[in-house]
C-alpha cells in the first residue's frame, strides 16, 4: 500500500505542474491582452498600463511570470482578487458555505441513488425499473441551469415552499434547495451505476450459494449483494464530491449562494479576467486533491488495484 | 435438463440408462463433413450487422432517430418552420408579449419572435456540437490509439498529458479561454474552447478497448506474417477497438450543446448577435418571475435535442456492447 501511495503521488506532480502551467499558458500566451481587457470598452492610460504590466510581472518573458506565480501559490498566495481582497481571504470566507452545500447535496443523491437504483436492479425489467431508467435518462439531459430555474420557478415563486435565494449567512434550510438541483444530475447517475453493479453482483457465484444454502433475502440483499456492488458507487461519489467543490459554479450563481462557485460566477460576468483564473486554478487544485484522495480509497478498498505495475 | 447430470450414469446396458431416463445419443450419427460444411445461406453476422439488428428493434432507437433528424432538418433549413425573421421584425411595444396568431411562443423582452429566434438557434447548437466531436474525436483517437497500441514510454507521455487536460474541469477551461478571447467570440473559438479540454475521456476508453484488442490472437498472427506494427494499428487494431469510441461520441455531442448553452448562459460564450439557445435562455433569466415562457420554450428545446443525443447514445453503446445488453 506504501507503495502504491508513493507512485500515485509521484503521478500527480507531474499533473499539478502541467495544469498549473496550462491555466497560466492560458491566459498569458494567448491572443487578446488581460491587461486592456481590464479596462472593458474604455481606453487606458499608458502610464497605468505600464505600472500593471509591472505589478503581474508582464514584463518578464512567459517562463519567469510562471515561475514567480508558482512560487506564489507554493507560500500560499493566490494573488490578489479584482477588488483588491488578497483570494485565500475570499476563500476562507466562500469555502465553507460550498462545502456544507456540497455534503446535503451528496447526502441527498447518495441516499436516494444507492436506494433507487438496488431496487430498479433487484427488479430488473419491472415496471419501476423502466421508469427509473427513463427518469435518469431525462434527468441527465437536462442542462443544471434549466432544473435550477425550473426549481426556482415551481418551489420558490409558485408553491413558495423556498427561498429563490440565499440569505445572508447561507442558512441551512435555504442550501436544501440548490442542494436538491445540484443532487439531481448526480442522482440519475448513481442510480444507473447502482443498478448495473447490483444485476451484476445478483449473477455472481456467492449469491447463488447464499441462496442455496438457505438465507433468505433480507440477509443476502444487503450483505452479500449491495456491500459487493458498491465499490464503484462510493469511487463514483468520492470524484462526484470533487466535482461538487468546483462545479457548483451554475447553480451557485442563479441560488445567490455566498461560495466559491458563485464568487467566480459574479467574476466572471463582470468580465474580472484574474480573479477568474485565481479561482480556476484553485478549484482546479481542490479537484485534483480530490481525486488523489478517490484514488488512494480506491486502492484501499479495491486490492486489485494497488497491484497493477 | 435435470435429468441429464442429477442421476450419476452406471455402467451396463444401455437399455437400463434408458429406462433410467437419461440422454442417449441417437444412433444415426450426423456426419462431420455435414457439421463443418459453411452454410452458405445462414446470415452474415458482425459485430455491426448484430448492432443493427437489436437497434431497430427498440423503440427508443426509432424516436430518438427521428428526434434527431427533426432537430437536423431545423438547423440545415429553418425557412421551412418559420418565415418570421428572427431580429428585424421585433417590436418593443410587444416585449414579452403573449402568443398571437402567428407567433406561437409569444415575444422576447425586445419583442422578437420567440419561435424564430429557437429555430433560428438550432444550427448553432449543432455546429459547436459538431465541431467538437470531430476535434474530440481525432484528439481523442491519435492520443489513444497510439498510447494503447505501443505502451511503453510513449503510453505513460500522451497519458500523462492526457491527465493534464481532463484533471481541469472543461467548463472552468471553457470559461477561462472564453474570457481571454472575449474579442474573437464566434462558433470555432468557442468549439475549440469546449474541444481541447473534452477529448481525454476518448482517449482514454480507446486506449483502455485497444489494450486488451491488442492481445489477440490476429494481431499475433499478423506479427508473425511480418505486417508493419502501423499497419496492424490501423487495418486491424483500430477497426476492432473503435466500437465504444462511437458510443461515447454522440453523448459527447450532447455534452457539447450543454457546454455551449452553458456558456452562452454565463456570458462568456457566444456573442449575443449570434443566435444561440444559452444566449436567449440568459437574456431571459431576469424575467423569470414575471414571464417565465421566455425562459421556457429555448430551455424545452435545449432539453429535448440534448436528451435525443443522449437517448441515441445508450441505444449505440447497448447495440455494440454485448455485455451491456445483458442488463437489460
Amino acid at each position: 500500500m506504501a507503495g502504491y501511495i508513493l507512485r500515485r503521488l509521484l503521478q500527480a506532480i507531474p499533473v499539478f505542474i502541467g495544469t498549473t502551467f496550462l491555466i497560466y499558458f492560458m491566459v498569458f500566451a494567448l491572443p487578446g491582452d488581460p491587461i486592456i481587457a481590464l479596462f472593458g470598452d474604455k481606453t487606458p492610460n499608458p502610464a497605468i498600463v505600464a505600472q500593471l504590466r509591472a505589478q503581474y510581472h508582464l514584463d518578464q518573458p512567459f517562463i519567469v511570470q510562471y515561475l514567480i506565480y508558482m512560487g506564489g501559490i507554493f507560500r500560499g498566495d493566490f494573488g490578489i482578487s479584482f477588488s483588491g481582497q488578497p483570494v485565500t481571504e475570499i476563500l476562507a470566507r466562500t469555502f465553507p458555505v460550498t462545502l456544507r452545500l456540497a455534503v446535503i447535496a451528496l447526502l441527498i443523491e447518495t441516499i436516494a441513488g444507492i436506494l433507487v437504483g438496488m431496487i430498479a436492479g433487484l427488479r430488473k425489467g419491472k415496471i419501476f425499473d423502466g421508469t427509473t431508467l427513463a427518469v435518469s435518462l431525462i434527468l441527465i439531459s437536462l442542462p443544471v441551469f434549466v432544473i435550477a430555474f425550473v426549481a426556482q420557478f415551481v418551489f420558490g415563486v409558485q408553491l413558495g415552499w423556498a427561498r429563490t435565494t440565499v440569505g445572508t449567512g447561507a442558512p441551512t434550510q435555504d442550501l436544501i434547495l440548490p442542494a436538491f438541483v445540484l443532487a439531481s444530475i448526480s442522482f440519475a447517475q448513481i442510480v444507473r451505476l447502482t443498478r448495473s453493479s447490483v444485476i451484476e453482483t445478483s449473477g455472481l457465484d456467492f449469491v447463488r450459494t447464499a441462496y442455496s444454502k438457505g438465507l433468505g433475502r433480507r440477509r443476502i440483499v444487503p450483505v452479500h449483494i449491495l456491500r459487493n456492488s458498491l465499490i464503484p458507487v462510493v469511487t463514483y461519489l468520492a470524484t462526484d464530491f470533487g466535482v461538487l467543490l468546483v462545479g457548483a459554479t451554475v447553480t451557485e450563481g442563479i441560488f445567490n449562494v455566498p461560495g466559491v462557485g458563485n464568487t467566480l460566477y459574479q467574476a466572471i460576468i463582470r468580465g474580472e479576467g484574474p480573479t477568474v483564473v485565481s479561482f480556476v486554478t484553485v478549484m482546479v487544485l481542490i479537484y485534483l486533491l480530490v481525486n488523489l484522495a478517490v484514488d488512494l480509497l480506491y486502492g484501499l478498498l479495491d486490492p486489485r488495484i494497488r497491484y497493477v505495475k | 435438463m435435470s435429468n441429464d447430470f442429477t442421476e450419476t450414469p452406471v455402467a451396463g446396458s444401455a437399455a437400463s440408462a434408458r429406462s433410467r431416463g437419461h440422454f442417449v445419443a441417437p444412433l444415426e450419427e450426423t456426419p462431420l463433413v455435414a457439421i463443418d460444411a459453411v452454410k452458405v445461406a445462414e446470415k452474415r453476422s458482425n459485430l455491426w450487422i448484430d448492432a443493427w439488428r437489436d437497434a431497430r428493434r427498440r423503440p427508443i432507437f426509432w424516436i430518438s432517430g427521428a428526434l434527431i433528424f427533426l432537430v437536423l432538418l431545423v438547423a440545415v433549413f429553418p425557412g421551412l418552420f418559420t418565415s418570421v425573421a428572427p431580429n428585424n421584425d421585433c417590436q418593443l411595444s410587444l416585449s414579452n408579449g403573449a402568443a398571437t396568431a402567428g407567433h406561437p411562443l409569444g415575444f422576447t423582452k425586445q419583442g422578437c419572435d420567440v419561435y424564430s429566434r429557437i429555430i433560428n438557434g438550432t444550427s448553432t447548437s449543432l455546429t459547436v456540437g459538431i465541431i467538437v466531436i470531430l476535434l474530440t474525436t481525432v484528439l481523442g483517437v491519435v492520443f489513444g490509439a497510439f498510447a494503447g497500441f505501443y505502451g511503453g514510454w510513449l503510453d505513460s507521455f500522451l497519458s500523462r498529458i492526457g491527465d493534464i487536460f481532463f484533471s481541469i474541469p472543461y467548463i472552468l477551461a471553457a470559461v477561462v479561454i472564453m474570457s481571454v478571447l472575449s474579442e474573437y467570440r464566434s462558433v470555432w473559438t468557442i468549439s475549440l474552447a469546449i474541444g481541447i479540454f473534452a477529448w481525454p475521456s476518448t482517449a482514454r476508453v480507446l486506449r483502455a478497448e485497444i489494450l486488451s484488442v491488442k492481445q489477440s490472437d490476429y494481431v499475433m498472427a499478423s506479427e508473425a506474417l511480418g505486417v508493419s506494427k502501423l499497419r496492424i494499428l490501423f487495418r486491424h487494431v483500430l477497426p476492432n477497438s473503435i466500437a465504444p469510441v462511437i458510443a461515447i461520441t454522440t453523448i459527447s455531442l450532447a455534452a457539447a450543446i450543454v457546454a455551449e448553452a452553458t456558456l452562452s448562459f454565463l456570458g462568456v460564450g457566444l456573442g449575443s448577435d449570434i443566435m444561440s439557445w444559452g444566449n436567449e435562455i440568459n437574456q431571459a433569466q431576469r424575467d423569470i418571475r414575471t414571464h417565465p415562457q421566455t425562459l421556457i420554450y429555448p430551455s424545452i428545446a435545449l432539453s429535448v435535442t440534448v436528451f435525443a443525443f443522449i437517448l441515441m447514445g445508450e441505444v449505440i453503446r447497448e447495440a455494440l456492447d454485448p455485455k451491456a445488453r445483458a442488463l437489460r
